[in-house]
């Protein structure tokens, strides 16, 4: 019965000089993630990531108990795979029996069939993998994986494929014991949370800026959300959702808090100071100037917007580079070349989706001109902003905003 | 959050009376037997609810309290009138008002789908809000299973020609099922249960100071109607499943509670109070008007200063040309006001509702709907019509027109 869960992480190991930092900041992420799971350890034996079941807690490990250090998993940045093991006894006899419990545990729920090729779940084809980092283990890695893969065929009755398995029992020999395992799960690669430094996220409530804040996170940036708020155009239920978005960010250690920005002063006078066609122009560049306003409070390093290149005003090239005119610092827009189709889809594999599609607008249509301008000139924009004291509006509701617990 | 708050929103659900909640805590405490047990324990639930059935036989005007069944609630009410009468028919014909509640138009697209022809008689003419008897009548015939017309439309609160209808089916001697979904008019305009002439009437507990989860269907003597589903065969085998003791003891409380309080002129103080609400709102808000108007009586032309005559007491529903709903609606409970709204602004998927449009209103007004109870103060009217001032000139100035169309085409 598995009381372990292996945790594979990927690219560190090319980042000799910053490794062992970003092993510290992985551990500490992994042990956050799992922080109200009780009876778990977190540690790290040679080159991976090891959650154990403390003995003490059960002799067999609670399956529920897995599975739900599993989900937690499965969401940290930096891990790549997951593989729930037991250790086994250095001796080969302990090894494969360890190896035909697991082969017959996944056997029985055997895993997805590798993309192109159906095979019946019933009769899967395993392949035994065998690693040895402990030199004193008498046996080889290829032999450990003969005599181990003989006794899985011999007891479960399956057959060998060592081209294309259906299922992989991996063994890995080190020094305090050997690791079997069927099958890994998968993790979302990345970089730890935390190793990329700070970033500042706008959120609204829509699909596509809860995306790109996870985008941002998978690469190891730590963010602080803002959301700009207009009551009472928009109403308590907008703000309930964005602050939902960014309790699901950071299920995923990837938001760390949520700035709510009274918008409606700014966005009023914003609205009647020029014509109508620049109105969305105007209020994406204040909202540039509040964040970096923000981001100098959270010493955020950069801006993240679900920012999209396509045919709307608020995303053709040349209103992007107006927009981003307004702000100080780097603007990262991980969804600039993303397809709609391809954002809806991320958002439901990261749990966004049915929480950005509920019907609470962020913005009333009294502030959406019927023609925005596709392409508005920054000589233009900048007139609008002269007529107004631009420093002011945006120090104001800075300074106003409010950080909300999530 | 304003400390006071002004509760404006009754068509939607009212606050339980405490006469209620007690009559429902005592029952759940000490009534908790089922009432088909053969036991003592049994009889005595089963005699509550006998007493619940008789309350609200009385609050209807029905002649015997066998009568009443008992419901989850208005919508099932309403569906048991509708499907289950047209269950029990052979006819293929559905007349339904286009002003009816999605609980009954909703019943009759489910019917449509099965293959049932459906008429929807709009009201005529639209602003008023009423559907003429003689439409109805008109769309009657001789394979129509059920015809439902509710007697007070909860969005404008005007009132449908009911009896009138009644009497028209009678005259043609067709065999159709008149349904009539009384929810809003239950509690503050009368109901004659027989005298109405309808075949079933569905009343819901929340919309008059009773509990969520409980209403009741009136059944005309003799009226067929068959169950939804099966199971122990209570409420005469119309209406399977353990009867709610609570929830029933809680809406014949809350029927008693209406008898006296009509008997004591409640409606008349309802009525009063919300002409003055009108009477205020239109006065300081010069763009707005009632949602359903009156007729001129030589036209079909409608004075659109002036609310439709019959209506229930209870409901004010204005419209506001030019301004969005959602944002007026956020603006009153800024200020401490709850209402709600019966169209929506251009951005909302859904659009406006049924009603509204049925009514004729354009896109881009606001339709927002007042709803007073028997326990609406003066001073709570002043401080909506207020806060309603208030909040217009908030989201959009002087209330005529949108904001934004001031701003296009400015030069700069």
């Amino acid at each position: 019965m598995p009381h372990v869960i292996l945790c594979r992480f990927g690219e560190l190991f090319l980042k000799l000089g910053n490794r062992a930092r970003f092993q510290r900041v992985l551990l500490d992420n992994v042990s956050r993630a799992l922080a109200g799971l009780p009876g778990l350890s977190v540690g790290s034996p040679h080159g991976r990531i090891v959650v154990r079941v403390d003995e003490s807690n059960a002799p067999t490990a609670d399956a529920d108990l897995m599975a739900r250090a599993c989900a937690r998993l499965s969401r940290v940045f930096g891990l790549v795979s997951l593989s729930p093991a037991e250790v086994a006894a250095l001796d080969v006899d302990a090894i494969s029996a360890a190896a035909v419990r697991a082969a017959a545990a996944a056997a029985a729920f055997p895993p997805v069939a590798a993309a192109g090729r159906s095979r019946p779940a019933a009769a899967p084809r395993f392949k035994v993998e065998a690693r040895r980092s402990n030199k004193r283990f008498p046996l080889p890695s290829p032999e450990i994986a003969r005599v181990v893969g003989a006794r899985v065929a011999e007891s479960l009755g399956l057959d060998v494929d060592v081209h294309h398995p259906d299922l992989r029992i991996g063994i890995e020999v080190a020094d305090d014991g050997a690791y079997v395992y069927a099958g890994a799960l998968a993790a979302p690669g990345g970089l730890p949370a935390g190793v990329s430094g700070r970033a500042l996220l706008l959120l609204s409530g829509g699909i596509d800026s809860p995306v790109a804040g996870w985008l941002a996170a998978k690469r190891g940036l730590v963010l602080d959300a803002v959301y700009f708020h207009s009551p009472p155009y928009v109403g308590p239920k907008s703000l309930d959702k964005v602050m939902d978005l960014a309790r699901i960010l950071r299920g995923w250690q990837a938001a760390e808090s949520l700035t709510v920005v009274g918008f409606t002063e700014a966005q009023k006078r914003l609205r009647d100071a020029g014509p109508a066609e620049l109105a969305v122009v105007l209020y994406r560049r204040m909202m540039m100037r509040i964040a970096d306003a923000i981001a100098d409070r959270n010493r955020a390093a950069a801006l993240v917007t679900g920012e999209n290149l396509g045919q709307v005003a608020s995303q053709t090239i040349s209103n992007l580079s107006v927009i981003e005119a307004a702000a100080r610092r780097m603007v990262l827009r991980p969804l600039l070349t993303y397809d709609k189709v391809e954002t809806t889809a991320h958002a439901r594999r990261i749990g966004t989706y049915e929480t950005s599609v509920l019907p609470f607008d962020d913005c009333c249509s009294l502030f959406v001109p019927p023609h925005p301008a596709t392409a508005a000139r920054l000589i233009d924009v900048e007139r609008v902003e002269a007529q107004l004291d631009i420093a002011a509006l945006a120090a104001a509701a800075a300074a106003a905003a409010e950080p909300v617990a999530l | 959050m304003c400390a006071t708050m002004i509760y404006l929103d009754n068509a939607a659900s009212t606050r339980p009376a405490p006469e209620v909640l007690e009559a429902i805590s005592r029952a759940a405490v000490e009534l908790f037997a089922n009432p088909s047990s053969a036991h003592g324990m049994g009889a005595a639930a089963a005699r509550a609810v006998e007493r619940a059935r008789a309350q609200l036989a009385e609050a209807l005007g029905a002649a015997a309290s066998g009568e009443v069944l008992f419901t989850s609630g208005g919508s099932e009410a309403d569906a048991l009138g509708v499907l289950g009468a047209a269950k029990a028919r052979r006819g293929r014909h559905i007349v339904v008002s286009a002003l009816e509640h999605p609980a009954v138009l909703l019943q009759a697209d489910l019917l449509a789908g099965q293959g049932y022809a459906v008429t929807k008689v709009r009201p005529a003419p639209p602003r008023s809000g009423v559907v003429a008897a003689a439409d109805v009548m008109a769309a009657v015939r001789p394979d129509t299973a059920v015809v439902a017309v509710m007697l007070v439309n909860n969005e404008l609160g005007t009132v449908q020609p009911v009896a009138e209808i009644a009497r028209g089916l009678r005259a043609t001697g067709l065999r159709a099922h008149l349904h009539v979904d009384a929810v809003q008019a239950f509690g503050l305009v009368p109901i004659h249960g027989g005298a109405l002439g309808a075949d079933s009437i569905a009343v819901s507990g929340h919309k008059v100071h009773g509990p969520k989860g409980a209403g009741a269907l009136w059944l005309r003597p003799g009226a067929r109607i068959a169950p939804l589903w099966d199971g122990g065969r209570q409420e005469r085998g119309l209406r399977s499943g353990t009867e709610n003791v609570p929830g029933c003891v809680g809406l014949g409380e809350a029927a008693e509670l209406i008898t006296r309080a009509l008997r004591g002129g409640a409606a008349e103080r309802v009525r009063a109070l919300r002409d003055e609400l009108e009477a205020r709102l239109f006065g300081a808000l010069p763009a707005a008007r009632p949602t359903a108007i009156a007729l001129r009586p030589d036209t079909t032309a409608g004075d659109d200063t002036r609310p439709a005559a019959a209506r229930a007491p209870h409901i004010a529903s204005i419209a506001l040309p030019g301004l969005p709903a959602e944002p007026l609606l956020h603006a009153l409970e800024a200020r401490g006001v709850y209402a709600s709204a019966g169209s929506a602004c251009a951005s909302k998927a859904g659009g406006a509702s049924p009603t509204v449009k049925a009514v004729g209103i354009p896109d881009g007004t606001a339709v927002l709907r007042f709803s007073l109870s028997r326990e609406t103060t003066a001073s709570e009217v002043a401080g909506a019509t207020a806060a309603l001032c208030a909040a217009v000139e908030e989201i959009g100035g002087d209330g005529s027109e949108s904001r934004w169309f001031r701003n296009s085409g400015k030069p700069y």
